[in-house]
């Protein structure tokens, strides 16, 4: 059985890939860090602090969170990671979008030739519903469905 | 496109490309930012920038491409900025041949490049690097009012509070874009409304709270809200002399990584806590008694995160945020009074103070025998960024002390108050 959450298209897109859920706040430098500095093809997470994310490959997912958290450096780690081929495809917050996560996904939206959709105030339902591994559909206007 | 942001003709001209694809680009990004955050107009700024990114750190190699971008586009920013400090300094924090291979080759291996390229940008000197630019002898200080476009959360949060300027808590690059266009997307702490007190904070301490634990226990609750302190300014008195800048600025560094504060007001004290009084704190606000229970209980929530946990300290860093004027002189008065007790020459564990380039050197000019003094202790004076120096795989195993709580948060170094760390760096563990 489906659910569908509406949120707001910070980034808008349509796109179906499968969900990674963190259900705290992801620290993106150390998240993205490791996979990035070895030049990796995908993502793994590296942050030990996040247990629900860690070693988790991140790239192509969409990955399901309150916030982003961390160094102001976090902006610039996701458009860099975009900018290599490795984000993941979606990030879907149940909160606000944070002012590093913002910056990222306007970079690479903006900068490069590939974007990370981003989807805001999709609630705490959203993230209490999503597990790992579930499918997640997104549609232009902001509405996720979760199958 | 369509976007929500009210624009002038002006900059709808430099979005539709008149002065050049890669300004368009820049003005695309913050029109795209503003929208994200409610923003209904861009807003001219009045002071030179602050820049977070000072490291040449490899992962963001897309970064110094999209520099170079700027650079060939001929965009500068309207006024030499400063920025954070610098990740390594092999002469002052000495490193393993290890540590400085990954440094050098894997972690920072951009550092050099990275500076050529801020320099073409309009970095205001070679020694404009560190976290506190708005100290007078750096020169970055803005005035109340000022509209800033800065990244670097401590100082953040110390020029809305303590001078009464104007920023939001950026991030990297959106603060170049801004300073590289004079403007800003006018949005929350740009705001009279944006600036209101959701917190009510009372201080009930018997004495004056370590900076640093306040911050915490302030942050760790208000998160993003902007806090209204009462009771603190019987300690502090109502002067903002260069000791209470001090502790403001370790207490609001605090507020910013332990939450994320970007302004505060203390009551009868902060330029708009005294302008305005209580009539800044929003009818709804929520009530945070800080009394001595809770700041030992904030202080004992801390974690160990050093591997083995009974190590014995190899490094403390003191200054994170950077160490002012006043303070380097503080800090020489209180190692020198622990050796005399504990009957000692020098520090066991390898310390080091962290100041602006310019601090430093007025430190060592006009306080030659504090500054010989120190030395005589065995202790390093650097203008590194402990953070950064930290924030790789070794350095990070490493069993490090300090006193910063946003050192603390960031990386697996250990906190103590400053009694306790002139205990253990003197004698060598705890």
């Amino acid at each position: 059985m489906s659910k569908s959450f509406k949120g707001r298209p910070v980034i808008a897109g349509q796109i179906s890939c499968e969900a990674v859920v963190s259900r705290q706040g992801v620290n993106t430098l150390a998240t993205f860090q490791k996979s990035a500095l070895m030049k990796k093809k995908e993502v793994l997470s590296s942050d030990q602090n996040n247990p629900d994310i860690f070693e988790k490959n991140l790239t192509g997912k969409a990955l399901c969170l309150p916030q982003t958290i961390g160094s102001t450096t976090g902006g610039m780690v996701l458009f860099s990671v975009c900018s290599l081929g490795i984000a993941p495809s979606a990030m879907l917050f149940s909160q606000p979008i944070d002012s590093l996560a913002a910056a990222g996904v306007i970079l690479a939206d903006v900068w490069t030739d590939s974007k990370i959709v981003a989807i805001d105030n999709l609630g705490d339902e959203f993230l209490q519903y999503v597990k790992d591994g579930m499918k997640v559909s997104v549609a232009q206007d902001g509405t996720v469905t979760v199958d | 496109m369509k976007y929500n942001m009210h624009l002038s003709p002006d900059e709808q001209a430099i979005l539709n490309g008149v002065k050049g694809e890669t300004l368009a680009k820049v003005m695309k990004t913050l029109v795209l930012y503003g929208d994200a955050f409610g923003a209904d107009k861009f807003i001219d700024t009045t002071a030179p920038a602050h820049l977070v990114t000072s490291f040449g750190i490899s992962v963001l190699k897309p970064v110094f491409s999209m520099m170079d971008e700027l650079i060939d586009a001929d965009l500068i920013t309207k006024e030499p900025f400063t920025v954070d400090p610098r990740p390594i300094d092999y002469e002052n924090v000495k490193c393993s041949l290890p540590e400085k291979i990954i440094f050098s080759k894997i972690m920072y291996g951009m550092q050099a490049p990275y500076e050529a390229q801020l320099t073409k940008l309009g970095l205001k000197s070679n020694k404009s690097f560190t976290c506190t630019c708005y100290m007078d002898e750096v020169g970055n200080t803005p005035k109340f009012g000022d509209i800033l476009s800065w990244a670097e959360s401590s100082a953040v949060v110390y020029a809305n509070s303590v001078i009464g300027a104007r920023c939001n808590r950026n991030s990297g690059i959106i603060e170049l874009f801004g300073a590289i266009l004079g403007k800003v997307p006018c949005f929350d702490l740009l705001t009279d409304e944006g600036r209101q007190s959701k917190w009510i904070v009372e201080i009930k301490t018997s004495s004056l709270p370590e900076a640093q634990i306040l911050g915490s226990a302030i942050g760790k609750k208000v998160m993003e809200d902007v806090p209204y302190v009462k009771g603190l300014d019987k300690f502090l008195g109502n002067d903002i002399n260069d000791n209470v800048k001090s502790y403001l600025k370790d207490f609001g560094a605090a507020t910013a990584s332990n939450g994320a504060v970007g302004l505060y007001h203390i009551e009868g004290l902060t330029p708009e806590a005294v302008a305005s009084g209580t009539d800044i704190i929003r009818s709804d606000a929520k009530v945070y008694v800080v009394d001595d229970a809770e700041i030992t209980r904030v202080k004992d929530s801390y974690p160990v995160m050093w591997k083995n946990k009974d190590a014995k300290p190899e490094r403390c860093f003191i200054g994170c945020p950077h160490l002012s004027y006043n303070q380097l002189g503080t800090w020489v008065d209180k190692f020198g009074m622990e050796l005399k007790l504990q009957n000692k020459k020098k520090v066991v564990v390898n310390t080091i103070f962290t100041a602006a380039p310019e601090v430093i050197d007025r430190f060592k000019a006009e306080n030659v025998k504090a500054y010989n003094t120190l030395l005589s202790y065995g202790i390093n004076l650097s203008a590194i960024c402990p953070l950064m120096y930290m924030n790789n795989p070794l350095a990070g195993k490493r069993a490090v002390i300090t006193n910063s709580n946003k050192l603390r948060t960031y990386t697996a170094a250990r906190y103590c108050t400053d009694d306790e760390i002139v205990k253990v760096a003197v004698q060598g563990g705890f």
